[in-house]
């Protein structure tokens, strides 16, 4: 019998059916990954496990008992806690303070108590995090330590992980894997929820694959291989393989080239340090580098949203440095980032897509009035192009999935026709399926001519869609290489800031 | 036990009867108090009701409360929408009415057909320049607009009563404190018994209404309202858009001034506005933004408030009964806001035979 046991559940939301009939059983000291593509029904599995909704039928047994949760509090008194892939916590609170946030007891707090409580709990799973930090001063990766350590002060001894690595980097991944075990040596049972198969092979012991509200299959991850829980998430078999399109070298004109380019930081480093490079038409430039070490602020400056101190960024040889976004945009420039909370900029969330296939483009028109014939076309033709699976154009964009957020976001940039497109971690949170359908049309688009700047976060993609990389570190470039006669070694030594002897300009 | 999980989506005909049912239990939480009071809380309701609805002359009255209240209404909407925490609908309420009032003291020889347009004029751009200067504060100093805007009220206000005790005294009134009623041709005419304001306030629901749907202008405060940085992303004059929108918005509360000015008092006096303009944040708030259904709400405030009045002058009964409903029924309609969002139900505690289900667990896994 395994400890944990969810029988026939089954979930609906209006006209969705959320969750089919699901069984999940999970044990304790195991890692238990749950796989499948948006809308497959993982979330809203886990959430009833955790408390946060009800089953409409079924049942939840732990260690053999029914329970039946009204709320998160009761889940974790059962020992069960989530760590949402959102985090909730209180931005100027200590690390300390939203650890105890909600926890009855004395409404005194003992401080150095509660910090060596926090410090055990810390040691004993390798969770290093200062107890006194506020949160507004956290890194991704250490306000995650904070909501697991929350869940963990609360007694929890089964985790549930909502795509935890989404926001992390190469090397925080490593790191936080590192915990995971630990926790399972100490006997957790660890649910991990994630659409990245290489972290489902590397760290899980058993995968549940869903697909559409179904549980297909529970293998042990060993006996299994990339192959065949690929084709039990989407359903059919498909290829693993990015191709790069090749454009003849005669076809490419010169589009982008930037020449020292500095723009001020939070602190006294530069947030770009006299960056240089050039973009040829119907080339996909990768960029790749640690979070944080300039990206935004490169796509940033070149939309004209951030201001550089020096340099220069020619535009078909005429300088746009100073000019403000909306000639910018005119002149055929379109940025596509996809910040960590999906909807900071780009999309409208609370309008439905209809408006916010306007976002950019009501300018352009004549008048006082808004077309919004317009933006029906374009919404009804991307939503076409895409396979953006929505009730209707009307349908507010926040209500939508991740994965399609990000293709209604990527399709209006791409329905602009720009000649110049930058694209930042466009298949953030996507699943397998989708994030081909996007790395497909960002080829077409090379195809017509378009460059473009990708900014990527797994090196696999950026090797096997880019033509040439370029490395950032701390504001740097430290390299710009020929994707073909690179390797991921090279690259991640590269973001670290490692120069490497090698006959590569380091600007 | 009571559970309480979260709701996906409520459609309108859902939320508006939630809405129905917060009005009916401030009603009745009203009643209590009524009740203590001494009072039949029904034969109360039902007076209210009478007094603000049962003769023509109420009818009007009721009216001339409902006309400030949308204009108002609409104009904090607009800078609502674009999260524009306007709360000084007061004081630019009190400059329009001042600016308006300067125009009808000192050029009343001008024929009315241009003198009350260029009181019109005067007050939406007193009022909207009024409401600017926290927007100015805001977009070069980052302060915050709750606070200035409602600050500025106390300024406005105390600005007309220094007039009205001091330069703008009329020596008529033998020392006391009134400025001098406004000439014939400076007060609205009546149109069907009620002065025309009310056409003005329904052209300019309209109007708004046009503006926020249908324009670029309205497109750009929507986009502002959810997110500056998705504005200055897509190209837009973040400081443009929201200078225009809450000079419209200020402008309104002022032009309101201007009429209730004219067509109510014949005059300007530092009491003429009653607290509309706080009252006029409910009311957008709780039309949820919509200048149609602002009609609606300020409509039903209006019987409130001149069924408060009745209450008082006819029945010697407290207007503040009236008070205590309105503060009931914002109460309600808030706190109504939760179960359109979550779903309360009942559920069974644990399942009846543990020894059962264990088994059947057990037989499952086998």
């Amino acid at each position: 019998m395994a400890y944990i046991e969810l029988k026939n559940i089954c979930k609906r939301f209006g006209d969705v059916q959320a969750n089919d009939s699901m069984n999940l059983f999970i044990n304790k000291g195991e890692i238990h990954a749950l796989l499948g593509e948006n809308g497959s029904g993982k979330s809203t599995l886990v959430n009833m496990l955790s408390g946060i909704y009800s089953p409409d039928s079924g049942q939840i047994f732990v260690n053999g008992e029914e329970v039946v949760f009204a709320s998160p509090e009761e889940a974790i008194k059962r020992g069960i806690g989530m760590v949402h892939q959102h985090f909730k916590l209180a931005e100027v609170l200590t690390a300390k303070e939203n650890i105890i946030t909600g926890v009855k007891g004395s409404p005194f707090i003992n401080h150095k108590k509660l910090t060596e409580q926090i410090y055990n709990i810390g040691k004993k799973y390798g969770l290093i995090i200062n107890p006194d930090k506020k949160v507004y001063n956290m890194s991704v990766s250490e306000k995650q330590t904070v909501e697991i350590l929350k869940v963990l002060y609360r007694g929890a001894d089964v985790l549930i992980l909502d795509e935890p690595t989404a926001v992390l980097t190469p090397q925080e991944i490593k790191n936080f894997f590192e915990i995971l075990r630990n926790m399972k040596n100490e006997g957790c049972a660890i649910i991990i929820i994630t659409h990245k198969l290489n972290e489902v092979m590397e760290i899980s012991d058993k995968v549940t694959v869903l697909r559409k509200g179904k549980t297909i299959n529970t293998v042990i991850t060993k006996e299994s291989n990339f192959q065949e829980l690929t084709e039990m998430m989407v359903g059919r078999p498909i290829s693993l393989a990015i191709e790069r399109t090749q454009i003849p070298e005669t076809d490419k004109k010169p589009l982008l080239e930037i020449k020292n380019l500095t723009v001020a930081g939070t602190d006294k480093l530069n947030a770009l340090d006299k960056v240089s490079f050039a973009l040829t038409t119907g080339e996909i430039l990768g960029v790749a580098g640690i979070a944080g070490s300039g990206q935004k602020e490169l796509c940033e400056s070149i939309a004209g949203l951030c201001h550089a101190i020096s340099g220069n960024i020619l535009f078909k040889g005429e300088d746009i440095v100073g000019l403000n976004p909306r000639t910018i945009i005119r002149k055929g420039i379109s940025m596509s980032f996809i910040p960590e909370d999906r909807l900071g900029m780009g999309l409208v969330g609370a309008m439905d897509i209809v408006d916010n296939m306007l976002l950019k483009s009501y300018q352009n028109k004549k008048g006082i009035f808004i077309d919004r014939k317009e933006g029906k076309d374009i919404a009804e033709s991307i939503i076409e192009k895409f396979d953006i699976n929505t009730p209707s154009v009307y349908h507010q964009v926040k209500k939508l999935s991740g994965g399609n957020i990000q293709k209604v976001l990527l399709g209006r940039e791409i329905n602009l026709q720009p000649q110049l497109l930058i694209t930042a971690y466009p298949v953030r949170g996507l699943d397998i399926g989708a994030s081909y359908n996007i790395y497909d049309a960002l080829n077409e688009e090379k195809q017509k001519g378009v460059g473009i700047l990708f900014i990527g976060e797994d090196l696999d993609v950026l090797l096997e869609l880019s033509d040439r990389i370029m490395v950032l570190s701390h504001g740097k470039v430290m390299g710009i290489m020929n994707a073909a006669d690179t390797n991921k070694e090279e690259i991640g030594m590269l973001m670290l800031g490692q120069d490497i002897a090698k006959g590569v300009a380091v600007c | 036990m009571l559970r309480v999980t979260k709701k996906p989506e409520t459609s309108s005909g859902r939320r508006f009867l939630i809405s129905i049912l917060a009005v009916v239990a401030a009603l009745l939480a009203t009643s209590v108090i009524i009740f203590i009071l001494g009072y039949n809380p029904l034969d109360i309701y039902w007076k209210m009701l009478e007094g603000a609805t049962a003769t023509p002359y109420r009818l009007k009255e009721t009216i001339n409360k409902a006309i400030p209240l949308v204009i108002l209404s609409l104009g904090v909407g607009i800078a609502f929408r674009m999260k524009f925490w306007n709360i000084g609908a007061e004081g630019q309420y009190y400059m329009g009415a001042f600016a308006a009032s300067f125009l009808a003291l000192n050029y009343f020889n001008w024929p009315a057909y241009i003198l009350l347009p260029a009181m019109f004029i005067a007050a939406l751009v007193a009022g909207g320049i009024w409401c600017c200067i926290p927007a100015v504060l805001k977009a070069r100093f980052g302060t915050n607009e709750t606070l200035v805007t409602l600050m500025m009220n106390y300024i406005a206000i105390s600005w007309i009563t220094y007039l009205q005790h001091g330069p703008w005294k009329d020596p008529g009134q033998f020392g006391f404190p009134k400025i001098a009623n406004f000439e014939k041709n400076a007060i609205l005419p009546n149109l069907f018994g009620v002065h025309i304001g009310w056409v003005i306030a329904l052209v300019l629901v309209v109007l708004v209404y046009i503006l926020l749907r249908y324009t670029k202008l309205g497109y750009e405060i929507s986009v502002l309202g959810e997110s500056v940085t998705t504005a200055r992303y897509a190209g837009i004059n973040v400081t443009k858009v929201m200078l225009l929108a809450v000079f419209l918005s200020g402008g309104l509360c002022g032009a309101t001034g201007m009429i209730q000015a004219s067509a109510i008092e014949s005059s300007l006096s530092y009491q003429m506005s009653g607290g509309l303009g706080f009252t006029a944040i409910i009311t957008a708030w709780l039309a949820r933004l919509n200048p149609f259904t602002i009609i609606i709400v300020s409509f039903l405030f209006s019987i409130l408030l001149q069924g408060g009045t009745y209450l008082q002058g006819a029945l010697q009964i407290p207007a503040s009964i009236a008070g205590i409903l309105q503060g009931s029924i914002l109460f309600c309609i808030l706190g109504s806001e939760f179960f359109t969002q979550y779903k309360v139900s009942w559920y069974k505690a644990k399942p009846k035979n543990k020894t059962e289900n264990k088994a059947e667990s057990q037989g499952g896994e086998a």
